[in-house]
């Protein structure tokens, strides 16, 4: 392992992962093939460590400080103590500002990564089946989801949450089924003492179906630091449909690394919206989709709106395959206060991926003095039959349109809240859901006026 | 209602006003004419508070208070309106929202209750009929995609909306057609009255055929140069502005001759 003194967190991985293979219990009863994808990951994880300002992918994203502090590794067995204990009260109020007023959904509640399973009384799609992934790695016909190990190759996050992941959920959609209404999953996370969680999700969305899913990734404010790395592996299988939202608004002392990767088969259609507002220290967005097949489409908007000292990354990856597949990706930002964002968005296309469209565009509102943003946008383009473009932007607010506002008797601090909105509108006027959309809104106006620091 | 005196202005170091005296009282329509480059928008714009310009000399008292140290909000709040000569285009702020924002803050600050959706819904379609705006527009982004005459009529039914004291009209004319033209000064018309004031700044003398003025007031070389009623207006049609020009500039080297 490549050994970092100032990481504690090196020792308690070490320990833990010897721990989770000698334990007692439910490890033992994973198949060998998957014993196996964890001692993989993990050694893969030994040889990269974690990641420094001097990997390509992390150039702008120093991660050193969030991690020199003492973290524990959340248990290995809080799903089966989850199940019956009742929700905490901190976890309750937390649960309450997630809900999204009038969005009629199914809503579900994971506590630190680990869902408590089916409830009595509570209701659930038709067609979706749900399961606790400490339930579905045991089972043989679903190991196979565990056991892929190209992801793992390269990404530092993705290899330790392989080789240790226990728990997380496991989402399969019949073929063929559309649910009624969204999903809402709320993701609380909550600790007395510094943690390291390590959730593991699947989603699985069969041939002809369609599943609407929104995250909400929620914590206290509280003094204890939750270090999150979770992976998400989705599915969307032929004629298939996903919309994915996710909304991150936690409190502060969260670190956030969430790793989707998406693989689309034939004329497939996944849209993914990812919101990032004022909260986690950090936040770490890798989202790979990858176009397996012909004529998928594939849709991808993020705003992120940052304060304080927040350090929020997104990074994308949209991997054209085959031929006749088209893509759209579109993330706006707003910088407050003394945030930094980086956006590092890649479109590849491969040699055998004819008539791809690709549509990249990265633009930003740097709003306080002190933020900062680094916009790296890529095209890798190895077919020549193809149409694809990218660009970035990074401006601040137009003082005509400022002073136009102004002339009608609008307040500065209005003007400004409105033009921010104006700027977000692109985003969020893609929300087909209206709830949501004014969900999203009420976010958004929540973080303005915006303060005085960012009055200059 | 207004009283301007000795202004002087810069924009980038440059003298831009040198000298305006001017005095509005309520109920009068005041034309400001001159040829390009005399200085008229830059008295529109310092007036309603555009920054980069620095006023170097002079005080400007609108209803009895010192304008030029409000900002413009508060300017704006106060009833004092600047049609732009080129109203800026925001995407993805509605019509009708920043309508309600700006009617909104205006009431607020002169502590009036605030209007209902209902009575905001008849006030906005009462005052579109005033300047026949298109009714789809009022829900687009504000002046996004508006031909021009869109834009100068859309100015018009904010000035309608919010009916402000004193309106300054900076060349409202320019780039209208005949029609255009005509509802535009029938909405202004309409909406003159005894307790607000007029100023419209203007090259052509046409627009002054339909919006008749109680003065006219020449501006040339950030000065005004000669002031009179609306025949004044038919005379600088007529004869252009040269002869002003060497008048003042006659006047000029006689008064460094005396020094």
């Amino acid at each position: 392992m490549v050994q970092e003194l100032a990481i504690p967190l090196y020792e308690e991985i070490e320990s833990g992962f010897n721990k989770l293979l000698s334990e007692q219990g439910s490890p033992k009863q994973e198949s060998n093939s998957l014993r196996q994808a964890r001692l993989s990951a993990f050694e893969r994880f030994k040889e990269m460590g974690f990641p420094t300002t001097k990997n390509e992918d992390w150039k702008y994203t120093n991660i050193t400080r969030f991690l020199k502090d003492e973290f524990t590794i959340a248990g290995t067995d809080h799903s089966a103590a989850g199940k019956d204990t009742p929700i905490e009260e901190p976890v309750a109020a937390i649960l309450e500002q997630s809900v999204i007023d009038s969005l009629d959904c199914y809503r579900i509640v994971l506590v630190n990564g680990a869902w408590r399973g089916k409830q009595a009384g509570e209701q659930y799609p038709s067609g979706v089946q749900l399961f606790t992934v400490a339930e579905a790695r045991l089972d043989p016909a679903f190991s196979g989801y565990f056991e892929r190990s190209n992801e793992f190759e390269k990404n530092h996050f993705a290899a330790l949450n392989a080789a240790l992941s226990t728990d997380g959920l496991f989402i399969r959609v019949d073929a063929g089924a559309a649910p009624d209404k969204p999903l809402h999953i709320v993701h609380v996370y909550t600790s007395t003492h510094n943690l390291l969680v390590q959730p593991r999700h699947v989603v699985l969305v069969n041939k002809n179906a369609s599943l609407s899913i929104i995250e909400s990734v929620m914590s206290e404010d509280g003094n204890s630091k939750i270090f999150v790395n979770s992976l998400m592996e989705i599915v969307v299988q032929p004629d298939a449909r996903m919309d994915h939202t996710i909304i991150q608004a936690s409190g502060k002392a969260l670190r956030l690394i969430q790793h989707i990767t998406v693989r689309q088969r034939r004329q497939s259609l996944y849209n993914n919206f990812t919101f990032t507002f004022p909260g986690a220290d950090l936040v770490r967005n890798e989202l790979s989709v990858r176009l397996e097949e012909e004529h998928t489409e594939s849709h991808l908007y993020g705003l992120y709106l940052l304060g304080g000292q927040q350090l929020v990354d997104n990074h994308t990856l949209v991997d054209h395959q085959k031929p006749s597949c088209h893509s759209n990706e579109l993330y706006k930002g707003v910088l407050l206060e003394r945030s930094v964002g980086v956006f590092n968005g890649k479109v590849y296309v491969h040699k055998d991926a004819q008539k791809t469209n690709a549509f990249q565009q990265n633009n930003n509102l740097v709003i306080s003095k002190k933020a900062t943003i680094n916009s790296k946008p890529q095209l890798e383009i190895f077919a020549d039959d193809v149409k694809c473009s990218h660009g970035s932007t990074v401006g601040q607010f137009s003082e005509e349109a400022l002073f136009y506002l102004r002339a009608r008797g609008i307040g500065e601090e209005t003007a400004k809240a409105l033009l921010i909105n104006a700027f977000a509108f692109d985003i969020t006027e893609k929300i087909n859901i209206p709830a949501l959309r004014a969900h999203i809104n009420h976010l958004i106006e929540d973080q303005i006026p915006v303060t005085t620091e960012d009055l200059v | 209602m207004l009283s301007i005196k000795n202004l002087h202005a810069e924009v980038e170091g440059k003298q831009i006003l040198k000298g305006i005296n001017l005095e509005i009282k309520t109920g009068e329509v005041h034309a400001i004419m001159g040829p390009n480059g005399s200085g008229k928008s830059s008295l529109a714009s310092v007036l309603a508070g555009r920054q980069n310009y620095n006023v170097t000399e002079g005080e400007v008292i609108f209803k009895g208070r010192n304008l030029l140290e409000q900002k413009p909000e508060v300017r704006a709040r106060e009833g004092l309106f600047l049609a732009f000569q080129y109203p800026i285009e925001i995407p993805g702020v509605s019509n009708i929202n920043f309508l309600k924002t700006a009617l909104a803050e205006i009431r607020a600050y002169k502590n009036l209750p605030p209007v209902d959706a209902k009575e905001f819904l008849r006030l906005t379609k009462e005052k579109q009929k005033l300047v026949e705006f298109d009714a789809r527009l009022v829900n687009r982004s504000l002046n996004e995609g508006f031909s021009g005459g869109e834009k100068k009529r859309n100015e018009i039914l904010q000035l309608a909306m919010l009916e402000p004291e004193l309106a300054i009209l900076d060349e409202t004319d320019s780039g209208l057609d005949i029609d255009a033209l005509r509802i535009v000064s029938k909405g202004v018309n309409k909406l003159r009255s005894d307790k607000n004031a007029f100023v419209i700044i203007t090259h052509y003398q046409r627009l002054l055929e339909y919006i008749v003025p109680d003065f006219v007031h020449v501006l040339y070389d950030g000065r005004i140069v000669k002031s009179g009623t609306k025949e004044l207006a038919l005379e600088l049609e007529e004869r252009g502005y040269d002869w002003l020009k060497e008048e003042a500039h006659g006047k000029e080297s006689l008064e460094k001759a005396t020094i």
